[in-house]
């Protein structure tokens, strides 16, 4: 593997819970000032491997590097300044309004006697605003739509500030235009801030067209990781998906694009009348 | 919500409806306790000269000996069920999640009834109460333990703790002479009768200490409400947190159980309806302590003064209230889906 500057990386983890290991021997650098983007089937691990990038998640063997040192002897609350972790799922506390859940993001900065600060407050608002979900601030979050609720929790994610943000599947319940939003705020994040994000996703051809490093893993082991240009071809697809496909440019940007290749027909599909 | 930002960086965070909660319910403990100090009968001890070290000594023997050391304990065990009931509700999220409904309160009684089958003074029987306590706490952590401590499985292994432990203890009263059985039957159902300073002074010191740790910690048991996976991204030590905050908790609880006996319900329901009347989320945790002070002397007021002539256990009053809320709280959550 080459040497990019990586402050977050994970070396020779193995990942477990209880009784089922996940991951064995897995190394992964996520470049910095990158948009990482991890691709993989279902249950292949994506986010075990988020988990212990956050600390979450104690590798039984190996470690996670942050700035060289193992993760695990950082203080929770200095970890959480500088990763910030958005898990798959949530749920939110009965009855918290919008603006009070998208706040608690604040935390790592916050103390006892340093409960909302000007900087709060700005950063908070700024959250709302760039997820489009300002309109909502007083609305209890248990009574948006999904795709709200999932905007509402990137806000939360965003008003940490941290330098690092990993986000597992943040376009899950989003329509199309949502997800793009959501894809064009991660890149301008990137871009603009010079901040390192991490993603799961699912849609490849998205992926191809966010990502500066893609990392594809299978059964809890990275098959390939680069470009997307250099990692999304037919074959890795076909390896890692076990799906058939033909890779062309897209049309829009010239990233990748995965067409699935259709199943033979049996010729006599119904028709309509 | 009103933020004030005295110069030097700092701020705070008050939400004037809590501050108004808040004061109301000091308020009203004030008031009942004022009314349990100076009582119904005629013509009323002068309480402010009393205090002051005046007054003829039958009067002083009331107030200074009887009604004080009982309103103490009072304000002392409502504050420490309040308190536990919301911290534990708050770290299982789940808001049947209270000592009561674990066992802790029950254990903390067979530890305090093994004292007095076997005999021993009120320090041993406070210390063997938090000895129960922690024990329940120890051997459900032992059953739930990696299941995870959200969920249903939390309140079906402490429901049956708990009855197990009422079946430990009915039968320790059957092996406590017979004189202290009558005693410990009133124990077990929560009383105030007769409590002195000696009751009263563990807990209130134990309160000293441990209240303010834990109202220290509220801003962490908020995050908390949000999972160990986002309470821990956000900087939450939840893994260090939870058994401190547990332990602190069950302690509370059981050294009010060994000043009072286990007053039921109280842990349960003065968390709810804190949050009720804040209208908050979040632990709510002093809300919900001054609730509890404030519920438990109205109920001992209730006890004392409900039916002309006869003293009611106080535990029989809570039970009254608590039970009616918990039915009620059952079916308003099964409308809601929630529970
Ligand atoms: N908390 C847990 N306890 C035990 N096993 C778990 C736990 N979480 C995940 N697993 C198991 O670990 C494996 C990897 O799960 P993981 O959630 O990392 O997959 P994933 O790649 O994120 O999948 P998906 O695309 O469906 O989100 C799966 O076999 C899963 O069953
Ligand atoms: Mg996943």
């Amino acid at each position: 593997m080459q040497t990019v500057p990586s402050r977050l990386a994970g070396r020779a983890m193995t990942l477990a819970y209880e009784r089922r290991t996940v991951a064995e021997n897995l190394t992964v650098a996520v470049p910095d000032h990158s948009f990482t983007i991890i691709i993989g089937p279902n249950a292949c691990g994506k986010s075990t491997l988020l988990r212990a990038l956050a600390r979450l998640l104690r590798p039984t063997a190996g470690a996670v590097l942050l700035d060289g040192g193992d993760i695990q002897r950082r203080p929770t609350r200095e970890v959480a300044r500088v990763v910030g972790m958005l898990p798959q799922s949530s749920v939110a506390p009965d009855g918290i309004t919008v603006a009070d859940l998208v706040a608690r993001g604040r935390h790592p900065h916050q103390g006892l006697l340093r409960q909302w600060s000007r900087d709060d407050e700005r950063i908070v608002a700024g959250a709302m605003a760039d997820t489009g979900v300002a309109d909502l601030a007083d609305r209890p979050v248990d009574e948006l739509s999904g795709g709200q609720r999932q905007r509402v929790w990137i806000a939360m994610a965003l008003a940490q500030q941290t330098p690092l943000l990993l986000l597992d599947e943040p376009t899950t319940y989003l329509d199309i235009a949502h997800q793009v939003e959501v894809l064009d705020l991660c890149a301008r994040l990137h871009e603009e801030q010079g901040r390192t994000l991490v993603a799961v996703l699912h849609d490849l051809n998205q992926a191809a067209r966010y990502a500066t490093h893609l990392v594809a893993m299978r059964d809890g082991a990275v098959v390939a990781a680069g470009e997307p240009r250099q990692v999304v071809t037919a074959a890795l697809v076909k390896e890692v998906f076990g799906l058939p496909c033909r890779v062309i440019d897209d049309p829009e940007t010239g990233t990748p694009l995965v067409v699935p290749a259709a199943p033979r027909r049996t010729g006599n599909r119904h028709q309509p009348a | 919500m009103i933020v004030l930002r005295p110069p030097g960086g700092r701020s705070l965070r008050l939400r004037p409806r809590a501050l108004a909660v808040g004061a109301a319910l000091t308020l009203l403990a004030v008031v009942l306790g004022g009314l349990t100090l100076v009582g119904v009968d005629r013509p009323a001890p002068d309480v402010p000269a009393i205090l002051a070290g005046g007054g003829n000594p039958a009067d002083r023997f009331i107030l200074l000996d009887l009604r004080l050391p009982r309103l103490a304990t009072a304000l002392g065990v409502g504050a420490a069920l309040g308190l536990a009931g919301a911290v534990c509700q708050s770290l299982l999220r789940n808001p049947l999640g209270s000592p009561d409904v674990l066992g802790f309160t029950q254990g903390a009684a067979t530890g305090a009834l093994v004292v007095v089958v076997l005999g021993g003074g009120s320090l041993a029987l406070g210390g063997a109460a938090v000895a129960g306590g922690l024990a329940t706490g120890l051997l459900g952590y032992a059953l739930v333990g990696r299941h995870g401590l959200a969920g249903h499985r939390v309140v079906l292994v402490g429901i049956g703790v708990t009855a197990i432990l009422s079946g430990v203890n009915g039968y320790l009263l059957t092996r406590a002479p017979l004189t202290d059985a009558a005693r410990a039957a009133l124990w077990l159902t929560g009383s105030l009768d007769g409590r002195g300073w000696v009751n009263a002074l563990p807990l209130l010191a134990a309160l000293a200490v441990l209240a303010p740790a834990i109202l220290a910690s509220g801003r962490a048991l908020r995050m908390i409400e949000l999972g160990d996976h986002l309470a821990t991204a956000l900087g939450v030590p939840v893994g260090r947190l939870r058994p401190l905050l547990l332990a602190a908790a069950v302690a509370l609880v059981s050294l009010a159980a060994a000043a009072a006996g286990p007053v039921s319900f109280v842990a349960l329901t003065a968390p709810h309806l804190a949050r009720r009347l804040t209208r908050a989320p979040g632990p709510n945790l002093l809300p919900a302590t001054l609730l509890g002070a404030a519920l438990l002397v109205a109920a001992d007021l209730v006890a004392q003064h409900a039916i002309a002539g006869q003293q009611l256990p106080v535990g029989v009053v809570t039970g009254v209230i608590g039970g009616s809320h918990l039915v009620w709280l059952l079916a308003v959550g099964r409308r809601s889906g929630r529970l």
